[in-house]
């Protein structure tokens, strides 16, 4: 079974290598794809150093939707079975990747989140604009494709062949976690949460500030109320 | 009079314009600074503001269909309604290209990644030969 971890990385010099690393320790047998978004510093040359990464290099900078999408044009292209989408600053924590892909390896859903609230652990803590935006989320998600998701930011997640095959042609280009959850389920695609461990930033800044925030819900859900009005794109299948 | 010399001259500057406005831009299409695609509604527009400016029974008409007392105003409303029209069609336009423009980084990009593996399997092989 060929596994592709897809890591979408912006000025990510610090710590690119060390998620290399850790990824390849954790089993070797996965592929390891670094998606540079047009960086400043040094990952590019970080990560290529390492020997242990596929490193695309995109010519200039398209923000993180575009550059997961890439990897599952990659993904597509060779024939992977399963994609990963892993943060490239450190957060997400690669021994959890086993218990992400099982699912989706005894076929019982198409895509699988690792979630910071499926249950409650101490490992992280969120904001409060984040929490509240996360609360609408769910209920949206709830509402619109009747599906419980409860953490729809997260940017850790497994999808099968079909999936790859789906994103790779149709996935929202500037905030696209919560957008693709609607997207996949309102085409019939079968996703579940699974809790999974996270660890506070390493490196950089979070991108959550107030002013931020409430311009990216207002994006975010007016994408998310346009994508449950759209058509569905892929035929055949009961939603 | 006075009056009709105000509506005159306001009827002057719209028909002048709206002529100068047509010959522009047949002029950038002809020197491919506009596609046609991208001309049809400000031709329409200029067109439209032409016949509007000529015939007052036209601008009349409308005015009245529309309840605008003072039907100047109603030419100018109509301007107004063209360039949003034409606003909202270059966002669209905008949309369809920063997708297409997408596209091309991510094929481009990918396509250099494969590019640069395939020439150092190549250049290993041909060590191996050496």
């Amino acid at each position: 079974m060929k596994i592709l971890v897809i890591v979408p990385a912006f000025n990510e010099q610090d710590c690119i290598d060390q998620v290399i690393l850790d990824l390849k320790k954790t089993n070797s047998d996965w592929d390891v794809l670094i998606v540079n978004d047009g960086s400043k510093d040094n990952t590019s040359q970080v990560a290529k150093s390492t020997n242990k990464a596929k490193v695309i290099d995109l010519v200039s900078n398209l923000g993180i939707g575009g550059a997961v999408q890439t990897g599952f044009k990659y993904a597509e292209r060779n024939g992977y079975d399963i994609a990963l989408q892993f943060d490239g600053d450190g957060q997400h924590i690669s021994a959890e990747i086993p218990k992400l892909i099982a699912p989706i390896i005894s076929k019982e859903v198409d895509m699988v989140i690792g979630s910071r609230f499926a249950i409650t652990h101490s490992g992280w803590k969120s904001s409060v604009p984040r929490r509240m935006g996360i609360f609408v989320f769910t209920i949206l998600n709830r509402l619109l494709i009747r599906q419980r998701i409860t953490d729809s930011t997260s940017g850790f997640r497994a999808y099968n062949k079909e999936t790859i095959k789906f994103l790779s042609a149709h996935y929202p280009m500037d905030y696209p976690e919560p957008e693709a959850i609607i997207l996949l389920g309102k085409n019939g695609f079968k996703m579940k949460e699974i809790s999974a461990d996270m660890k506070a930033r390493e490196t950089g800044t979070s991108s959550i500030n107030y002013r931020r925030a409430i311009y990216y819900m207002i994006k975010v859900v007016l994408a998310i109320l346009m994508t449950s009005i759209r058509p569905k794109i892929r035929k055949g299948v009961k939603k | 009079m006075i009056d009709l010399f105000l509506n005159f001259r306001f009827q002057f500057i719209s028909v002048f314009g709206s002529i100068f406005a047509i010959l522009f831009v047949v002029e950038l299409i002809r020197r491919r600074k506009i596609k046609e695609e991208y001309s049809l509604l400000w031709l329409f527009l200029g067109f439209s503001f032409l016949a509007m400016s000529l015939s007052q029974t036209l601008i009349n008409k409308l005015a009245d269909m529309i309840g605008i007392a003072y039907s100047p105003a109603a030419l100018l409303l109509f301007l107004i309604l063209g360039c949003f029209a034409i606003l909202i069609h270059y966002s669209a336009v905008i949309t369809k290209i920063t997708i297409k423009n997408k596209d091309l980084v991510q094929e481009l990009s990918i396509l250099k990644y494969e590019f640069e593996e395939f020439k150092t399997k190549l250049e290993a092989k041909e060590k191996g030969e050496e």
